[in-house]
């Protein structure tokens, strides 16, 4: 017995044709020291954070003065962020951040986990599709890796509930940095200084894969950006922002644009997945999304709501990376409810993408205001020698764009 | 061949569960008088709630100060006057025609309109504007005002606790016309609402809501509960809606959950306006002529309400799976439990319901103008007196082990939700190592000079520190300007220099 009370409606469009992107970059050769150094691990907590009892580091930020709604951190502009994780010690971050800079991780030893989360490119890459060691490209794009501590899931599709959990993906696929377990394991343990790195980092543990991925998402977890002049207006300083800055947060949040209903403050993200039906690259298929993670057609096309912090730092936008610039994300929402899903394909769009039909100095205005969510006080410093000896590959990912 | 199958089939199904059903037959023909059983306790425990610490004396939301009202007459923005204005204070808005959004982003402003001989101050989106009002502080309050053409909300709230939204005659101000949303503890009432293309009333994602004496009215959906906790609708007038009453779990939201729900005490009349809701929202699904519409919430009370003339159904029940718009969400729970259906008033419900409708009805050999209709799955849910129904989908449903709501009053708070309480210690570290370590360590320069200079600068003079802090001036040539902190508060500012000076390393 089926009984369908809620009417169904398929949109037929064509999808809509992008244009290559083009971004020029201007490279800085960093020079790298060539003389060996030995390694010490930080026995402070990175900015941000205070170090207490247990040899732990806790994050410190001004919404801890604020509560949300059901402990979830989403809100308004006094509203407590969402639960996050902290507690990793000074040294196993300071681990974390050898490992994420040292191409030692790849299979061929050419790529690091920054070549795809640059830190002057937002811990993005500017890509599309990232470039993986040998060479072939992503599925998706490479997301930012400000505030992961924040996040309840990852990947575009949602399909890692840690951080532990979606460092495999990266490290082993063929398309990304191509190493095999068992490789990774012998090349930290033949290096002359990680496995000493690795004892003071985790002195009850052997050298694993597990402390790899603890390391590593202890590093992710220490990069937070949460003093933009977007957090300074909202714990009080109505000066911080322009007047157009402000008019576009009012459309943000308005129930006309309704970004905020999603991309909710104070992360702006609540943390789910919805399905806008954004075009895809020419010659590329469909991606379905989480509909292949969790089984279910109405999620055909479902992507994980990003964080829009730092935003204006992470172009080109989507998961395949539609849009090189924030005002044409803005005028996709505007454009019509699945405007750009493929024709014969039914996707169950969100109910919050409809016909907004913002006018142009909003879209002007939502544009101004995503650009006030950048902060990057709290970038770490990049190493200038790594335990490997290798160079440090992720300025060389810049040039090749 | 085939078609008398699936008649043996249902006729099976049928009987089986006459039998079955049959024993609980005796429930079915009893008759409760509601005075005599016990009350429904309530779902809510304010001792029990963490989110409720004490505030302290030495909370800096606490400091006492000469709280101003500032005036607004017709030809000023109102919003200007929201920007002097500061927490504890009034603003009057003087009758007249005012075109702009005003947004409150600070706590404890009261925004009331002050009428005279009729007359409202009337904001007029022109059809252009986006919303009226929006709000985020706490203990915001809206009152008196006329709302009309604006294309999003009249009133929309983004967290917000304590919200008092009261007397305010709503008309076509798009898609909601009142909008709470993620708050705790607010009130809604005596708001005449109509013209709304979705709910005209909507609480979203909210904990501890009261919503009553409201009239809504020509709206998709009259009032909506979704996602939400804790929430009372009583002595609401709701006429000629798509939907009148709504409680509801949508899935796709961070917060998942829609419990403790009291429906009571309202008119929920003729609500058969066809519906003109957008297309690809949820209620543009509803079908004209629904009462109360339960999806997926739980423990929702229905009360003493007068449900007259809905032609689909007085009281409808359902599940997600019965509801096509609906997306997926592994962690939203899909089935409608524990709903209870006390004594209500039922006339003439139904007399033209849905051809889906129809179909169930069906299925238990039925062809009446149904008053309540259940479809879908979903466990605990009772009734009482059900001989008085004419019903469809409620076998499954036992008597009721309450027949009223009179211990449960209300809702909302006696007292307001207060900040969260932060000593002035932690205060001062909390933004020392959140905001000021962006620019400043302990030894050697970052972008600002070290603590360790500071210190020697400022010994035993916190508030040298909070001042400098407050307004900053250019002193070092080499150092960029550092910008000022004053938002941070005088308080917050002070425990930053005792912070700062604390500090050994």
């Amino acid at each position: 017995m089926l009984i369908v009370l809620f009417r169904e409606i398929v949109y037929r469009t064509f999808v809509v044709a992008l244009c290559g992107l083009v971004i020029i970059v201007t490279v800085k050769a960093e020079s790298v020291a060539a003389e060996s150094a030995t390694f010490e691990l930080s026995s402070d907590c990175p900015r941000g954070f205070e170090l207490v009892a247990g040899n732990k580091c806790e994050l410190r930020t001004l919404y801890q003065f604020y509560s949300s709604t059901q402990n979830r951190g989403v809100g308004g502009t006094h509203t407590a962020l969402p639960p996050h994780r902290d507690g990793f010690s000074p040294q196993q971050i300071d681990l974390g951040r050898l490992l994420f800079f040292d191409p030692i991780l790849s299979g061929n030893q050419k790529v690091s986990c920054a070549s795809c989360h640059q830190p002057k490119r937002g811990f993005s890459d500017g890509r599309a599709f990232s470039v993986g060691a040998n060479g072939s490209l992503s599925n998706r794009s490479a997301p930012t890796l400000w505030n992961t501590a924040f996040l309840s899931s990852f990947f575009w599709d949602a399909r890692a509930n840690s951080l532990e959990e979606q460092l495999v993906g990266p490290l082993f696929s063929p398309n990304e940095m191509a190493n095999l377990p068992q490789q990774l394991i012998e090349s930290l343990e033949k290096n002359k200084d990680y496995p000493a790195l690795f004892a003071a980092a985790f002195p009850k543990q052997q050298l694993s894969l597990n402390s790899v991925y603890t390391a590593l998402a202890a590093f992710q977890t220490s990069l937070i950006s949460l003093n933009s002049r977007y957090d300074e207006y909202a714990h009080g300083n109505h000066d911080a922002l322009n007047e157009q800055e402000i008019a576009g947060f009012n459309v943000f949040r308005s129930f006309v644009a309704r970004c905020a209903e999603c991309h909710t403050p104070p992360l702006f993200t609540n943390n789910q997945v919805a399905v806008i039906g954004t075009p895809e690259p020419s010659g590329r298929g469909l991606d379905i999304g989480a509909e292949k993670i969790f089984g279910s057609e109405k999620l055909k096309g479902a992507f994980k709501v990003p964080s829009l912090r730092n935003i204006a730092e992470t172009a080109p936008y989507m998961h395949s990376g539609g849009f090189d610039n924030l005002r044409d994300v803005a005028e996709f929402y505007t454009k019509g409810r699945g405007h750009a899903v493929p024709e014969g394909v039914k996707m169950q769009i969100h109910w919050h993408i409809w016909e907004p039909n913002l006018q142009g100095h909003e879209l002007d205005s939502l544009a101004a205001f995503m650009r006030t969510l950048s902060d990057s006080k709290f970038t770490p410093e990049v190493p200038h020698v790594l335990p490997s000896g290798l160079p440090l590959v992720h300025d060389e990912a810049l040039q090749e764009n | 061949m085939k078609k008398l199958l699936v008649l043996l089939l249902i006729l099976g199904i049928a009987f089986v569960g006459g039998v079955y059903f049959g024993k609980q037959g005796e429930q079915t023909s009893r008759i409760t008088n509601s005075q005599n059983g016990s009350s429904f306790v309530g779902g809510y425990n304010a001792e029990s709630d963490q989110t409720l610490g004490a505030a302290t004396a030495d909370s800096p939301q606490e400091v006492e100060r000469q709280a101003n009202v500032l005036q607004v007459k017709e030809g000023e923005k109102i919003q200007d006057a929201v920007r002097l204005a500061e927490p504890g204070d009034t603003i009057q808005v003087f009758p007249g025609q005012y075109s702009e959004t005003v947004y409150v982003d600070k706590d404890d402003i009261r925004l009331i309109g002050v009428i005279q001989e009729g007359a409202r101050a009337t904001l007029d989106g022109k059809g252009e504007l986006n919303d009226a009002i929006l709000y985020s502080g706490n203990n915001f309050v809206v009152e008196n005002f006329k709302i009309i053409g604006y294309k999003g909300n009249a009133i929309m709230g983004q967290a917000g606790n304590n919200f008092e939204i009261r007397n305010n005659v709503i008309a076509d101000t798009g898609v909601y016309g009142i909008f709470p949303q993620l708050g705790k503890n607010g009130i809604v009432e005596h708001n005449v609402v109509s013209g709304i293309e979705d709910a005209a009333i909507y609480i979203g994602m909210s904990d501890n809501i009261h919503v009553a004496h409201n009239y809504v009215f020509d709206s998709v959906a009259g009032i909506e509960i979704e996602n939400s906790r804790h929430a009372i609708v009583e002595d609401n007038y709701v006429h000629n809606n798509t939907g009148g009453i709504l409680a509801f779990i949508t899935p796709g939201l961070p917060i998942k959950t829609t419990y403790d729900v009291i429906i009571r005490n309202n008119f929920i009349d003729s609500n058969n306006h066809p519906n003109f809701g957008a297309p690809g929202s949820t209620v543009s699904g509803i079908p004209a002529g629904t009462g109360i519409l339960v999806m997926a919430a739980d423990d929702v009370i229905i009360e003493n309400n007068i449900i007259s003339d809905n032609k689909t159904a007085g009281i409808l029940i359902t599940d997600h799976a019965n509801a096509a718009e609906i997306t997926f969400d592994k962690d939203s729970d899909p089935n409608p439990d524990r709903v209870a259906i006390l004594n209500n008033t039922m006339l003439n419900n139904g007399y033209d319901t849905v051809k889906e409708v129809k179909a169930l009805m069906l299925t238990e050999l039925k062809s009446v103008s149904p008053d309540i209709v259940a479809v879908g799955a979903g466990e605990g849910s009772c009734i009482i007196n059900r001989h008085r129904y004419k019903t469809v989908g409620i076998k499954k449903y036992a008597d009721c082990d309450f027949t009223n709501t009179d211990d449960v009053i209300t809702y909302a708070l006696a007292e307001p939700v207060p900040p969260r309480v932060i000593d002035p210690s932690e205060r001062g570290k909390i933004a020392y190592l959140g905001v000021c370590a962006g620019c400043h360590s302990y030894t050697g320069r970052l972008i600002g000079p070290s603590v360790v200079e500071i210190k020697e600068i400022y010994k035993d003079n916190p508030v040298g520190i909070a001042a400098y802090i407050a307004n900053p001036i250019k002193k070092r040539d080499n150092f960029p300007e550092m910008p000022p902190q004053a938002y941070l508060g005088g308080d917050t500012l002070l425990a930053v220099g005792e912070y700062m000076l604390s500090r050994e390393d």
